[in-house]
């Protein structure tokens, strides 16, 4: 039975393997995010196996694991983006696989999603991009947008490029206009789809040190997924490493670096 | 248990799995198809029920109807002009040809005006628009769906069937009556240019003669078919763009499927309307 003063807590279902498994918890009063039994399949390809996971208000989970292991499949089920075979996904205590499209849509305001290749919309410019949550969700005037689209920018390096198109920007700069745009509601939790892949070590430091800035500033809860070990020793409080759909170990950096799995020790010694 | 358990083995013939094989291989062949017609048929009946329940809803996407309606109508303008044109002038120098044969040359003005208003002005129109418009939608919103936009507009607690679909449906809609008529006009013009330049007569004079006998309804109801074909254009290239999937080569299909099948349905949408407005406005 789960606590609601959980930070971080992950149960690995019976169908896992013997692998090491730690089933840790954080003290936290405010989950943001409380994910039970999980499950998601694409025709015969079983992607997540009954995951149960949660994440506290200003705590930040990063989620690693093999390519094509459902991590970025588990973010898309949290938005609301792709629908579970089964299971519970609550965000701020409310259920979103039983709500209705405008119930799921006001909880999604108060989240910020920063998908993998940025997905910026390649019509509008950089200001039109951060403009986009703004215009449709606030009543702000055009000056007050104005201002926050400069300061959104501004905070991820990017103030001089309002008018530039997406096609003009590298790929490490459309990753930051599009956490930019991600952070423009200010909202409670941040999912992050490999913020720094692809990145040189400069941008992946200051994205890091961003998500820290807002963890600390704005008590934001963020699951970041991440094949950048490094990042995910500097920015999250707990990792969970899921493989065959289930997750194989959950705990702190220096805990999986510590483990005696087989799997969890391959996947720790390419960095150390 | 499989039928050959139960059949006594001397009368199966030696050639019977060979025989069951075919019958299999022609039994998937023929269903598979129909299978995926039906299935495609159920997924636009869901993306239509989509559409519909999202455009009843607020806020309504004033500024973005705004700008499809300058994508579809105006920038299609110029092409269902020249298209109306050529239809006019090949008319022209056809019936000229043909009623002369027949001595009924004075009939020309009439032929070449009921012809474009009636059946060649909405057909054109409508073939030439699912070509420009219906491969415009399907390649931006296939594009737009495999780099993930359409799901980050979803991210963001916004309605992409509303945004993106609903708004080009609806423009696909209003603009095709006006395209018509820019096509018949065009039509009707260059077809008394070409019969004037063969046999001088005034415009006036040949619209007098044209319109002769003409009622509203004959204008009215084939103008306004075109709405029908707006909405199948703008409906089905949205949902063929809304389902793209496989990269490039997915938008590319993507486009193609648009124009393939919205002139498809628009030349089948057609021989029923025509039919409809005869028994209507007989």
């Amino acid at each position: 039975m789960m606590h609601s003063d959980q930070a971080v807590t992950l149960r690995v279902t019976e169908s896992s393997d013997k692998r090491a498994i730690e089933n840790t918890e954080c003290n936290t009063a405010n989950p943001a995010v409380v994910l039970r039994g999980l499950h998601k399949s694409f025709g015969a390809q079983r992607v997540l196996d009954g995951i149960d996971l949660t994440v506290g208000s200003g705590k930040t989970l990063a989620v690693l694991g093999r390519s094509g292991t459902g991590k970025s499949v588990l973010l898309k089920l949290i938005i609301g983006l792709q629908k579970p075979d089964s299971g519970s996904i609550r965000i701020h205590g409310q259920e979103i696989t039983s709500s209705n499209v405008e119930a799921v849509n006001e909880i999604r305001k108060t989240m910020g999603f920063l998908f993998q290749h940025a997905a910026l919309y390649d019509s509008l410019t950089v200001e039109e991009n951060v403009a986009f949550p703004l215009r449709r969700h606030t009543r702000m005037t055009a000056s007050e947008r104005g201002d926050r689209i400069k300061e959104l920018l501004a905070g991820v390096g990017m103030e001089g490029e309002l008018k530039k198109m997406p096609s003009d920007l590298s790929g490490g700069m459309q990753k930051r206009v599009g956490l930019a745009r991600a952070l423009a509601l200010e909202p409670g939790i941040l999912l992050l789809d490999e913020p720094t892949a692809g990145l040189d070590p400069i941008t992946s430091r200051e994205i890091d040190e961003l998500i820290l800035k807002l963890q600390e500033e704005h008590d934001v809860a963020s699951i970041v997924v991440t094949h950048d070990l490094q990042s995910a020793k500097v920015i999250a409080d707990r990792i969970v490493l899921l493989h065959q759909g289930n997750a194989v170990i959950e705990g702190t950096f220096e805990e999986l670096e510590r483990s005696d799995d087989e799997f969890v020790a391959e996947f720790f010694k390419r960095d150390s | 248990m499989s039928y050959n358990a139960r059949i006594p083995r001397r009368w199966i013939s030696q050639d019977a799995p060979q025989a069951t094989s075919l019958m299999r291989f022609t039994l998937t062949s023929v269903w598979s198809p129909i299978n995926g017609f039906l299935e495609w048929f159920g997924e636009l009946g869901v993306f239509v029920w989509q559409v519909m329940r999202a455009a009843v809803r607020r806020p309504f996407e004033g500024r973005e109807l705004i700008r499809q309606l300058d994508e579809v109508g105006s920038k299609s303008l110029p092409l269902v002009a020249l298209a109306g044109a050529a239809i006019g002038a090949v008319l022209a120098l056809e019936s000229r040809y043909s009623l002369v044969r027949f001595g009924a040359k004075s009939m020309l003005p009439a032929a070449i005006v009921f012809s474009i208003i009636h059946e060649t002005g909405p057909i054109v129109t409508g073939l030439v628009v699912s070509g420009r418009v219906g491969a415009g939608i399907g390649a931006e919103l296939g594009s737009m769906k495999v780099t993930e936009q359409i799901d980050a507009i979803e991210a963001s607690g916004v309605n992409p069937y509303k945004l993106l679909a609903f708004t080009r449906i609806l423009a696909c809609i209003l603009m095709l009556p006006l395209l018509t008529l820019a096509a018949d006009f065009c039509g009707v013009a260059v077809g008394w240019i070409v019969d004037t330049l063969a046999e001088p007569i005034s415009f006036h004079k040949f619209l007098h003669a044209g319109f002769a006998g003409a009622s509203f309804s004959d204008f009215l109801a084939p103008t306004f078919r075109t709405a029908v074909f707006g909405l199948i254009i703008g409906m089905i290239a949205c949902f063929q763009g809304m389902r793209s999937e496989g990269g490039t080569e997915g938008v590319g299909r993507s486009a193609t499927s648009s124009v393939v099948l919205s002139s498809l349905f628009v030349i089948l949408a057609d021989v029923i309307l025509v039919k409809l407005i005869l028994v209507f406005f007989p």
